[in-house]
This record gives structure tokens, sequence and C-alpha cells, in this order.
């Protein structure tokens, strides 16, 4: 790109988008109606494991004001293999069973039954009365249970490449490997190995699920949702449904957060099943239970991790085992753990070993950075304690480690140019870690994270108006303030201002194939998109001022808003000039692209955390906290602070509070906002950024992806500050306060301060 | 949700003709947040709701230093911290009362729902044991009155019979050199259920440095909110030194049978009563110091 | 099944009417039948203040509220903040501060920072916090928000001032 300065690219304007949501016009999926609307409620399953031996709907049916009860049934029976599904590879037997149980269900909470009447209450009244008939099966609800010889099997078909044709939990094993592994522990003089439990955890985004679908007589059909990606939910759905993928337009609502949640469907199909029985549009929302008892948690897991360094503070050898809950079906995240957990360091031998593993809980989904902020709590915990046994900084000693550019992935060719040791030294210099931390029970902790940036399809389209503005159409749907990013990426390329271009996001008929709103992804992939339509508009526009200035195209350059001839740079003419003689040099202008990405530059962060515990208590009081992160080139500085403030808020909740409690019978005791904990407003201090900008190599403008990266560092910061502040080294998450404290009385006692995480 | 009836009687015999007549079929409501969430989850179906909020009896707050205070079952707790009595006279009910939940749950929720409904984890109720409130409950056969710690007979039940309301607290008027403290422990910092609550009341004789009067309450650690006697004469005729506290802390811990949950184990609980029962009766005590004469 | 009955009530200003059942919500009251979309579900129990209205003064979950009960009451919502002749300044200092992603939350925020603010006028940053911890925000880790609160209440102070 270009070494001249950025014009709109960088600066803070207010977002499109931002009236309409302040004044509560905005309309998110639950605020669409249409008339003659049915409402759909759905029955789930109250036991953790079962068989389903019948089910009678002829009570709910008779309710008045019911029109229809569906069942797995009413869907087309699947095949259980992968497939394409759009442009992702899905189980489609899977998919579907998850959203009505076939026969079995897997998880307290797995839908059967789905019931459509005139209003929401009638529809709740009427799954009361549908009569299941279950067989109750044992559940099996942690890793160990699911693995150890003789665990209840929940699918009898599933099989792995190791274990042949014996019956298993065990998904699938994928391995890493460099070197040696031996001859690295040979090589330390210091060795840590610790055994981790993370509690599976919910991305908590605040609005429920939901989706208004339409069937039409003619075999079109319409959903309105709350989706991180609607060319996903058209793919998905359609599957579900039995219907080809392209009857069906998907519109996009406003989202009410995501974060990996909803990137596939629960009520699209079922709303869309339920319209195609009844002739009727028919809403569904999601109830909070619901939301956390049967949507997309992620994968609580067990990590055992082995780390050696020398004593000047190498590390010679990282060895893994890491066992990840997939929930019901096949698909953890423990493939990307994997290939993170050593990523942000050089280290010559290492050896992981990773396990997708079926239990009793919901299938697990997408959460920001998938698989990442488990592993972290791992490594980035033995790494602190392998600096201490050194002596060295916590900063200094990962900055002796630091992957570079070149230096060797888990996965994949060796590192382009990358920000980790920016990263790190941006926090060095920060006011925070120069700061003092003084008193009694206050801790600091360091840690750092890496999450890939993915690439995919995106499509733009720039439509140039009469008046010297423009309007930008998108596929990615907005989570956090990228339509306003986007256009600023127009404006800049089309030489206005960001005032002037309105960003809309189209739906799946609209606007050219776009890939989720995830993977931190859309700053890069669409930006690279609206780039590309912008360029091509201004392409155009040389052209018609060409004919305006009777020059050929090629000679024509745009430059700070001007377009001229090189070799007669007198005559000037503006783009609201060109622009207003559309009618005269060929009709309206309009630029176009879709593009593909492949290799793209990934996220590096660390994050500096303080803590002050009570030791009475074992509750933790964050203190201050400060992420610095390499975002390449932030679009809109103000969202890519907000995305690496959420991040670590919702990190810090992970850290201290936030668990699936399942009791003895696989029922989850929390499925609530109350005792689901996230933290409020009263839970935070202050969260510093740094925006550390390392140009991605190879992109137009040199973005990174900034959405994800940041939730991964927080929990192992504070492990590490409480570390500091009572000396005691935590080994699970949550580090809830009974936890805490129990570690604290028992290091006064002098007995094993590594607390076995009960009731996970 | 299940179909209702919704009636807003606008006296207390209108209120006691309601209930009397629908019985176990109805059920009163003050602020709601409790009892819509259980109706949502058909943890409760009354076929009547009775919503009690327009009896003037049940909103008034009504003090003075000689004959204390009535406090109406379905005053607001935003309305008990925003009244300069309430927390200059009883500054851990109030306290308690604050800590109900969000400013939006405390615009609805009343000390009197709070007690109705029965939770051992009731903030407002060891609070409402240390001040040794008195619930006058009215019903079709007339009134009787009902000490706070006898008025919960197990989680979500209590004493009222299905014709009964709880019209209001009679707490008697601060003694010269009183005061009260409530603290409970939750994980984050609001908007959690206490794991566990403690409330205690201290009277001071300050010429002889002694204590002269005493109730410590426990909540969330027994099926019902706990007025831990042997702990409260722990502190009678002597000085609140910290021998005597401590004595006081594990004869507080002793009281309580509490349970493993998801809000905290068995011994997690334990170790809390005595974390708090020190720090509650020590901040009562200080708060009695300097309670100036009335 | 007990027959629907009218509520009146004053919503943002204006006298309104409405029928409902008795076991419906203030919060579905104003979506479904008013078609006040601004208000939100989150949980429906009083746990994350998406659907934070003012009644008579206070903030209040609209969810855990019958709508029957609005009868005779003042309600105001978030589609009342902003007047014709512009934004409140609360939501101009959401904007400026960048204080929403998604925006789910942020009409129950505005609407707890108003109360707020019409009673507090110069909130300590501790009280604010207070005052927000019954709305649940998931994208911005409250940060944006404090720090527009602080700015709104120094520019309406000092507006009074003037």
């Amino acid at each position: 790109m270009a070494a001249k300065p950025f014009k709109v690219i960088g600066t803070r304007p207010i977002r499109h988008d931002g009236v309409d949501k302040v004044t509560g016009r905005a309309k998110y999926g639950a605020d669409y109606s249409l008339p003659d609307m049915l409402h759909g409620k759905m029955l789930r399953s109250p036991h953790a494991h079962a068989r389903i031996k019948s089910i009678k709907c002829d009570k709910a049916l008779a309710l008045p004001g019911v029109k229809a009860v569906i069942t797995s049934a009413d869907l087309p029976d699947l095949p259980d293999k992968m497939e394409m599904a759009g442009e992702a590879p899905v189980n489609l037997a899977h998919l579907s069973q998850n959203l009505l149980a076939r026969n079995k269900v897997l998880y307290d909470g797995h839908a059967i039954a789905a019931v459509a009447a005139t209003s929401a209450h009638i529809a709740e009244e009427a799954v009361r009365l549908i009569e299941v008939e279950y067989e109750v099966l044992p559940p099996v609800m942690t890793v160990e249970d699911a693995m150890k010889t003789g665990a209840t099997i929940l699918n009898p078909k599933l099989r792995n490449k190791e274990e042949g044709d014996k019956e298993t939990n065990v998904a699938s094993h994928i391995q890493f490997k460099r070197g040696e592994v031996e001859d690295g522990f040979k090589a330390a003089d210091y060795v840590v190995e610790r055994e981790f439990k993370t509690a599976m955890v919910h991305q908590g985004y605040l609005e429920p699920h939901n989706a208004l679908a339409v069937y039409n007589a003619d075999g079109k059909s319409t959903i309105w949702t709350s989706t991180q990606g609607s060319f996903a939910v058209r793919a998905l759905a359609a599957a579900v449904c039995g219907i080809p993928e392209t009857t069906l337009k998907v519109v996009p609502a406003e989202i009410g957060g995501g974060f990996g949640g909803k990137l596939t469907v629960y009520l699209d199909p079922i709303a869309l099943a339920l319209s195609k029985k009844t002739g009727k549009p028919v809403k569904m929302i999601m109830s909070r239970a619901d939301v956390l008892k049967a949507t997309g948690p992620t994968s609580g897991s067990t990590i055992r991790c082995k780390m050696g360094c020398t004593k000047d503070g190498k590390i010679t050898a990282a060895q893994v085992w890491m066992a990840y809950e997939a929930g019901a079906y096949p698909g953890s995240p423990v493939g990307a753990g994997a290939m993170v957990i050593i990523a942000p360091y050089d280290i010559p031998h290492m050896i992981i070993d990773a396990y997708d593993v079926l239990v009793n809980r919901p299938k697990t989904a997408a959460y920001r950075a998938p698989g990442a902020t488990n592993a972290a709590m791992a490594s980035e915990t033995v790494i602190n304690e392998l600096a201490e046994k050194c002596g060295i900084d916590q900063i200094e000693f990962r900055l002796l480690n630091a992957a570079k550019e070149g230096t060797a992935q888990t996965a994949g060719p060796p590192f382009k140019k990358i920000g980790y040791v920016e990263c790190l030294e941006a926090l060095k210099n920060s006011p925070h870690y120069k700061s003092k931390l003084e008193g009694p029970n206050r801790g600091r902790g360091v840690a750092g994270g890496f999450w890939f940036n993915v690439g995919m399809n995106s499509s733009a389209v720039v439509n140039v108006n009469g008046d010297g503005t423009a309007s930008l159409v998108i596929g990615s749907v907005d989570v956090g303030g990228t339509r306003a990013a986007q256009a600023m990426v127009a404006a800049e390329v089309l030489g206005i201002k960001a005032e002037d271009v309105r960003p809309s996001v189209g739906d799946t008929e609209s606007i050219g194939y776009t890939d989720m709103t995830g993977g931190s992804r859309t700053a890069v992939t669409t930006g690279a998109a609206v780039f590309a339509a912008a360029e091509d508009a201004v392409k155009q526009l040389k052209e018609r001022a060409a004919k305006l200035l009777e020059k050929k195209p090629e000679e024509i350059a745009y430059e700070d808003g001007s377009f001229y001839a090189a070799s007669d740079p007198s005559k000037k003419l503006t783009f609201k000039e060109v622009v207003a003689k559309f009618a005269r040099t060929g009709g309206p202008v309009s630029g176009q692209a879709s593009v593909n990405l492949r290799a793209v530059g990934p996220s590096f962060a660390a994050t500096l955390i303080d803590v002050e515990v009570d030791p009475d208590t074992g509750k933790v009081k964050v203190l201050r906290a400060t992420c610095a992160q390499d975002v390449g080139k932030a679009l809109h500085p103000s969202y890519v602070e907000g995305q690496m403030q959420g991040g670590t808020a919702q990190g810090i909740g992970w850290a201290l509070n936030e668990e699936y409690v399942y009791d003895d019978r696989g029922n989850l005791r929390n499925f609530g906002l109350l005792d689901y904990r996230m933290p409020t407003c009263l839970d935070l201090p202050e969260i510093e950024t740094i925006l550390v900008e390392v140009p991605a190599p190879g992109h137009p403008i040199g973005s990174r992806g900034v959405g994800e990266v940041n939730i991964v560092p927080p929990p192992a910061a504070v492990a590490n500050a409480i570390a500091n502040a009572v000396g005691v080294r935590m080994n699970v998450l949550p580090m809830s306060p009974p936890r805490l404290l129990k570690a604290i009385i028992n290091k006064r006692s002098g007995s094993d301060t590594q607390i076995a995480a009960a009731g996970r | 949700m299940h179909a209702i009836n919704y009636e807003s009687p606008s006296t207390l015999d209108q209120a006691v003709k309601f209930m009397a007549a629908h019985g176990e079929k109805a059920r009163a409501m003050s602020g709601g947040s409790d009892l819509i969430i259980q109706m949502r989850a058909a943890v409760r179906r009354p076929e009547y709701v009775v919503d009690l909020k327009k009896i003037p009896e049940l909103r008034q707050i009504s003090f003075s230093v000689q004959h204390g205070l009535k406090l109406g079952a379905a005053v607001p707790a935003i309305e008990i911290h925003e009244n300069a009595d309430m927390r200059k006279y009883y500054p851990g009910l109030t306290e308690a009362a604050h800590l109900i939940g969000s400013l939006q749950i405390q615009s609805r929720a009343s000390v009197g729902g709070n007690l109705c409904n029965g939770s051992p984890a009731a903030d407002t109720i060891p609070a409402l044991i240390a001040v040794g409130a008195k619930c006058r409950v009215l019903g079709s056969k007339g009134e009787r009155i009902v000490a706070a710690e006898d008025f919960c007979t197990g989680p979500g039940r209590t004493v009222l019979a299905p014709d009964e309301i709880l019209v209001e607290f009679q707490i008697p008027g601060p003694a010269p050199h009183s005061s009260d403290a409530y603290q409970r422990f939750i994980p984050r910092n609001e908007m959690d259920i206490a794991v566990v609550g403690v409330g205690a009341s201290i009277t001071l004789d300050l010429g002889e440095d002694r204590c002269t009067a005493a109730r410590i309450g426990l909540g969330a650690v027994g099926p019902t909110p706990i007025f831990a006697k042997e702990a409260s004469a722990a502190l009678v005729g002597k000085k609140l030194d910290a021998g005597t506290i401590e004595k006081a802390a594990q004869a507080a811990i002793a009281a309580s049978s509490p349970i493993d949950d998801m809000r905290g184990t068995a011994e997690f609980r334990r170790h809390l009563v005595g974390v708090l029962t020190r720090r509650v009766v020590t901040l009562a005590a200080e708060r009695a110091r300097m309670a100036t004469s009335r | 099944m007990a027959k629907k009955t009218v509520v009146e009530t004053t919503i943002n200003g204006e006298t309104v009417e409405f029928l409902c059942e008795p076991r419906e919500s203030l919060l579905e009251v104003l979506r479904d039948e008013l078609e006040l979309t601004g208000s939100k579900e989150g949980c429906l129990t009083g746990d994350c203040g998406a659907c934070t209205v003012v009644v008579d003064g206070r903030p209040t979950c609209s969810c855990l509220v019958l709508a029957v009960e609005a009868n005779g009451k003042k309600i105001d919502t978030i589609e009342g903040l902003a007047r014709p002749e512009g934004l409140h300044v609360l939501q101009q200092k959401f904007l400026e501060h960048a204080a929403l992603q998604c925006g789910i939350c942020t009409p129950g925020v505005l609407m707890s920072a108003k109360a707020l603010l019409d009673r507090t006028p110069n909130p300590t940053e501790a009280e604010i916090r207070y005052a927000l911890a019954g709305n649940l925000c998931r994208c911005t880790g409250y940060d944006k928000i404090v720090r527009a609160v602080v700015d709104a209440a120094k520019t309406l102070s000092s507006a009074r001032a003037a």
C-alpha cells in the first residue's frame, strides 16, 4: 500500500447506524413482525441422556390457538457424513438432530418438538401438554468419564482413526510434532508440569436467538434472523428443511451480540418448517434458559502442559495433552487450541496431542478465538512459573522466546511479519507497567495470546451517487461497528468523507456471497473487497473523467480528490464534478468486487492485569487492566479499542466466575443470568488499550483482524496476578472465590494448592 | 405463562376477602420480582394474583424514636434507602434492602415480598431478625404477630395461611447507642443471591463499655434464615474485644447448617459465616458507639 | 381465562390506552401491542436490564411488571429520550465515545443513565457503575459507557450553570 498517510482510515467518525441504535429504532430480529404471524416454542428434554420411546402431541394440538406441532419426523433424514453446506463442511445429520432429536436426546435441553400457536403464551402452555416417554440412560459429563474404559457410549456409530472399529466417545485425535521433545527436556534446567481444568462457558450475548420465517405457496421463503452469517443460515436452514438453497432468502437483522455463537442455526429451520406446515409466518424467540442449555457454549477442557527452559530463560521443549468437550456431537475447537497453545513462542521441540470428546452437554460452538483461551490458561501460567524459577521478569521471559517473522508455526508456513514482540514492548513501556503496585494481597500478571485471521469470501458493491456521495452494500453483518469501518475504507479510496458513504448490510439476494462475521476476518477480507470495489468505481470514474477531459483513460490520475491527466495537470475535475455528469458520460457508476483471501496476517495480544485478593473470602478485585494488541492498521480506532475492551472483559468473566454447573444427573443448574455470572459494570475497572500497528503484509490497508485474540490472555493474566498477590497458583477456571479460598487455606496449612475442579 | 386473573384491592379488608375467597388459588404480589419469574417458570401457577400495592398500610414508612418503626410490607426497597430515618436508625436493614438487587429491582422489590418468598438466602431477613422485627399478619380470623425469625418454615414456605397477608413490620425504637449492620458475600459486586448473609444489631452501654443487647441473624446457611441465639448471647454483658467476637463467630458457625449448592459449598459457607459475623458485629458496634443520644 | 383489560397510562408524555391479558408483561405490551420495540428482551428474569424503562421516575425492568399494573402510571421508554430538536446529550455522548457495539443493551443503559442523572446530576464514577450494575453489556466491557455518562453529566451541568 502507498506510503502516503490515510485521510479517513484511522479517524473516528460517528458510526452511520448510531442514531438508530441510541434511539431504539434499529431493528433486531425480535423486533420484526408480520401480519397473521404465529409464535413458535420448543419442547426440550429434561434428561441429559435418554432414548425417546414415544411422543404424543394430541393434547397439545387440541389446545385452542395451536396450529401445528413438529418433530424430527417432519424434517428429512440427512446423511451422517461431512458435506459442504455453502462453503463450510458440516455433518448435516448431526446438525439436524441437534435441532430436533431423532430417537435419542443427548443433553439437558435437547430439542424434541416445536409448537406454533396464535400467541407465545399459548405455544408455551401447549409445549407443557406434549407427552414424551423416555428411557433414561447414564449421563457422561466430563472428558475423563467419556474417555475411560467402559464409558457409556453416546453415539454407537462414532469411530476414530486410531481405535478402528471400537465404539468410542473420542471423535478425533490430532497431533502436532516438531523435533524430539525428550531431547528438549534433557536440555532444560527447569521443567514445570501442570494439569488444568477449565469449565464450559457461554458467549453470553445479550440477545437470545430469534427467527421469523415465511414459507410462501410458490416454494420461496424468507427468514429474518439474528445471525453472524446470512449465507450460512441460508445453506444450513435449507439443508435441514430439505429445500433448494437459493429458494430461501435470509435477511440478517441487527444482531445483539454473537461472539461465534450465532454462526450456526437453531431456530431458523424450525420456524421455516412450522411456517411450511401452517401456511403462516412463524416467529420464534429463544428463552434465556434455552440459550444457556441448548445453544453452543464453548468447551470445558482438561489440559496437561509440560514445558522446560534453560536457566537463561530459553524454552527448549513443550509437551501438551489436551481433551476438549465437544458436547453431544463432534466438533470442539481442540484442533485450533492445539495450533495456538505455544504459537507465540519459538520452541524447537514440541509435541501436542489433542482430543475431541463427546459428552452429554450441548454441542459446542465457536466462542471468540475458540479453543485458544483454555489453552493459554495452561501455557501462559506454566511460562510464568518457568520465568519465576529463572528469576526473569514475566515480560522479559516472553520477549526472550517470542515468535518473530520466520519463526515456525505449529501448523503451516513460518510466520510472516507479526507483532508479538511489539505488543510485549508496548506493555513494558506502558504507564500501567511502569506504575508501582503497592499494598497487601495485590499482584500483577501478564499473559500473551495468539489467534488466526481467516480469509474466506466477501463481496461488496459501491454505488456512486450523482451528488458525490456513495452507497456501500456489504454482506458482513455488523456486530460492533464494522459497517462504519468499511464505509471508511470506501471513503478513503473514493477520496470522499466517511459521512458521505451510506453503508448497509445486504441480504442473501442483494449482495454477493459473503462468509460470516467471525474469525477476525471482516476488517481484513471485507475490507479488501470494499477496497477493490471502490477501486473499481474509481477506475470507471477515471474513464468518465477521460471523456470529459478528452484524454485517454490510461492517462488519468486521481489524487487528493481531483482527476487530471498527467500530461496536463492544470485541468482538474473534482469527484463531484465528474459524478454530476453520469448521464452524459455513460450512465451510473457502480463498483463491485468479490474476494477470497488465503494467507492473512494473524493477531497477537498481550494483557497486563493487577488484582487484589481478599484472603478471607477468596474474592478477586480487578484493579487495572491493559491490553496491547497488534491490529495491523486500525480502521476506526474507537471500535478497535472496543473490541479489545470487550474481549478483555469476557476473559475476566471467564477467569473469575463463569462456568456451567451440572448436577450428577446431567441437568444444568445455572440456566439463568443470575447464576451464570457475567461481569457487571461494577465488577470491572477501566480497560486501557494499546493499539500496536504492524501492518499485515500483502493487504491493501495492512489491517489485521481485531475481534478475537484479546479474549485469549486474560484468564492466564489473572491467574499470574493472583500467584503474585497471594502466592497461590490456580489450575482451574473459573478461579471463583470458593476455589481460591481453598487454595489459600491449603497454602497456609502447607498442603497442596492444586485444586481439583469439583462438580465441573 | 398460564392465564391469570389480576386483582388489586385498595383496602386491607378487600385484600383479606379476596385471599379468603380463593385460598390456595390466590397468591399475593407486591413487587412481583419473585412471583412473575416463578409464574413464567411454572414454579407457581396461581389463578389469582392479588396486587397489594394499592393498600396504604402496606406502603407507609412511619417512624418515631419512642415508638419505633412501622414499615409497610410492600414498600419498595429503593424508598427505604431514600428514607433518612431508615438510613440513620436502621442502617443495617437499609443496607440489606439496598442489596436486594439492581436499582431496577429495588424500584419494585419489597422487604415484605422478600420475606414472604421464603428464600433462606433472602437479604433482608437476617437484618429483620437482627433488629427484632415483628410481622403483623392479617387474615379472615383476625390479626397475629409473628417474630421475623419464626416466619419462614422451609425453603419457599412461610407461616402464612392461604387467607393471610403480611401487612407491616413493627420494629422497636432504637435504644441509645444501638445500631445494626448487614453484609453478605457474593461472587460479583452486585446482582447475585447471597452465598451467606449476616445481620447484627448491637446495643452498648458506653459507660461500662459493654454490650447490653445483641441479635445476630444468618441467611443462606440453613433451610430457613436463622436467629443465632447462642452467638448473640455470647456477646451480651461482655466487652466487644476480638476474643468475644471470635466466640460469637464460632457460635454462629455452629448454628448454621449450610448445604452444597451451585452458589457455594457447605465448607465455604461455614467459613464465610465466621468471616462475616466478625465483620458485621464489629461494624454494628462501631455504629452503635457513634450513635449519638437521640 | 380472564378477559382482556383496558389499561390507561402515559407513555413518553402521551396518554395511551391498550388492551392486554393479565399475564402479559409491560415489556410484551410495549413491544408487541404498541410497537415500541426499543426496549429489549434479554432474560425475562430481571438479571440483564435490557428491558429497562422508567416508571414514575424509577428505572424498572419492564419484564417484571405486569402490563395491568401500568394503569395510571407515567412511563418513559427509549423512544421518548430524543426530542424533535435532537438527541439527548446522553445519546450524543454515547455516539461520540463509541459507547455501543452491537447496541442491544444501549436502550436499557441509556434509560438507567438518564434516571441516574435526573436524580444525581454529578455522580462519581463509582456511583455511575453502581447505577448501571443492573444493565449487562457483553460487548464493551463498560469502559466507554462510563466515560460517555461522565461526559454527559459534565455537559449537562455546564448547560445548567450557563
